[in-house]
């Protein structure tokens, strides 16, 4: 019975936050087609309930009750699998993110680490599903998108080395401790490290095939990329992957950048805000801009893409490394 | 034991996350209406029969691409225990990580100008 209850506990938690997680990615969708559409002086959704709130609920009812193909050429096992892989791995990532100081499913010393290690076998997703449908507009799509998601992350990789030479820690709590300062929001990273952030907030773009690095699934070149085959519920676990791996972007550059769940400014009023309200307000503004820039920035050129990620973003975010450990070792940060 | 109280939480995580998105994939097969044809269940390519197979030959760059992530991202991680040590290593230790990090460069420059960055 003792080893019973943490055991119990573990799971409540972790059926909480996913339930939790999934409701909030549902509104999270719903808010992205509706700033999309105001952008473009459209209404979005607006039949299922009141503001269309319910909508993404409909749609996934109608996912579910719509017939599933799969192709007769198709590899049938890995065909299956790919979604599957796609969204329970995006869903992986959240056991470790702090949405409060100590409130993670697991606080592990490694926690970045982790992360990093989850979103480079998000590619796997793409490239079965991609391959499996054996049909050419998904093959090509899943090696385009192998190309930019690996691309990109390099430079993510690089990011990350200079937010940890200043936190000292892998653990993402310590790491938001780390930017706990008299100074307020103006001690956070993105002050200090503001190029690497906007480096982090583009290549978070990439990494998760969002406008204006969609080329995977270019609509005018690759009709729907490697979801082609897909349909019904296996094209709904593709989408909600797609859309948790933004929202755990979002929730890195929370972390990384702008003090987690810390208030902006230290005083008797700000300080009784429950921290897990600052960190969803901060997750909500980086979707927000995730959206809006889905909305008016017109889509990459493949070549323009692999220039920008392996000729622009790799030599600044390595020369930012050198710099960032030059500056700490020599201003007296480290041991002499 | 403390290995496992760090890391039982997150086998745990992974496995709910992966039966609830198990049963997301099987619910349709269960719930839908199933009425397959011959054409419904062909591979897409705008309406015509697939005039080839669509295992066909790609682009090499492709492999160069994946070919230089894996040096770049076996250099990241290297980093990463440098930067948690960053502070405890001295002098020694920040103008080693220099040294790796220049050859490092010099084969970046190399590969810059053989052209293997080029997609034209």
């Amino acid at each position: 019975m003792e080893t019973l209850l943490p055991l119990l506990l573990i799971v409540a938690k972790s059926l909480l936050l996913i339930i939790l997680g999934l409701t909030a990615i549902a509104y999270y969708l719903l808010a992205d087609r509706k700033i999309w559409a105001a952008v473009m002086l459209r209404k979005g959704p607006n039949v299922v309930g009141p503001w269309g709130i319910w909508q993404s609920f409909a749609d996934m009812i109608k996912f579910m009750v719509k017939e599933p193909i799969i192709p007769t050429t198709a590899n049938k096992g890995v065909f299956m699998i790919a979604p599957l892989v796609t969204a329970a791995l995006a869903l992986s990532a959240w056991a470790v993110i702090p949405v409060n100081d100590g409130w993670a499913i697991a606080n592990l010393n490694v926690g970045i680490l982790y992360i990093f290690a989850i979103s480079s076998l998000g590619v796997y997703g793409i490239i079965m599903g991609g391959w499996a449908s054996n049909s050419k507009y998904p093959f090509l799509s899943a090696l385009r998108s192998a190309a930019q998601m690996v691309s990109y992350e390099v430079s993510i990789g690089f990011v990350i080395i200079t937010v940890l030479l200043c936190a000292g820690s892998l653990n993402l709590n310590d790491i938001v401790k780390a930017q706990d300062t008299q100074w307020g929001m103006l001690g956070w990273y993105w002050l200090p490290l503001f190029p690497m952030f906007v480096i982090f907030f583009i290549s978070a773009l990439a990494e998760t095939n969002r406008p204006p690095f969609d080329l995977v699934e270019a609509e005018s070149e690759l009709v729907a990329g490697f979801m082609v085959e897909y349909s019904s519920a296996p094209y709904l676990l593709f989408m909600l992957g797609e859309y948790v791996a933004i929202i755990t972007m979002c929730a890195l550059l929370v972390i990384l950048f702008c003090g987690g769940w810390l208030p902006p400014f230290h005083n008797e009023y700000l300080d009784q805000v429950p921290g897990v309200i600052w960190f969803v307000l901060k997750l909500t503004w980086f979707f927000f801009l995730f959206a809006m820039v889905k909305a008016f920035v017109p889509r990459y050129r493949y070549d323009q893409l692999m220039r920008l990620g392996w000729k622009v973003f790799l030599p600044l975010s390595l020369a930012a490394v050198i710099l960032v450990a030059g500056v700490l070792q020599f201003a007296g940060f480290a041991a002499q | 034991m403390s290995v496992l109280n760090d890391y039982l939480p997150l086998v745990i995580f992974i496995a709910i996350a992966t039966v609830l998105s198990g049963a997301l994939l099987v619910a349709p097969f269960i719930l839908a209406h199933k009425a397959p044809d011959a054409e419904k269940l062909s591979a897409y390519e705008c309406g015509f029969n697939a005039f080839d197979d669509a295992r066909m030959k790609f682009d090499v760059r492709f492999y160069l691409v994946s070919l230089l992530f894996i040096i770049f991202d076996l250099e990241v991680a290297f980093l990463f225990p440098w930067a948690v040590a960053f502070r405890a290593i001295g002098p020694f230790g920040f103008w080693s990580m220099m040294l790796f990090l220049g050859v490092l460069t010099v084969g970046f420059v190399y590969e810059w100008k053989k052209g293997a960055l080029e997609w034209d």
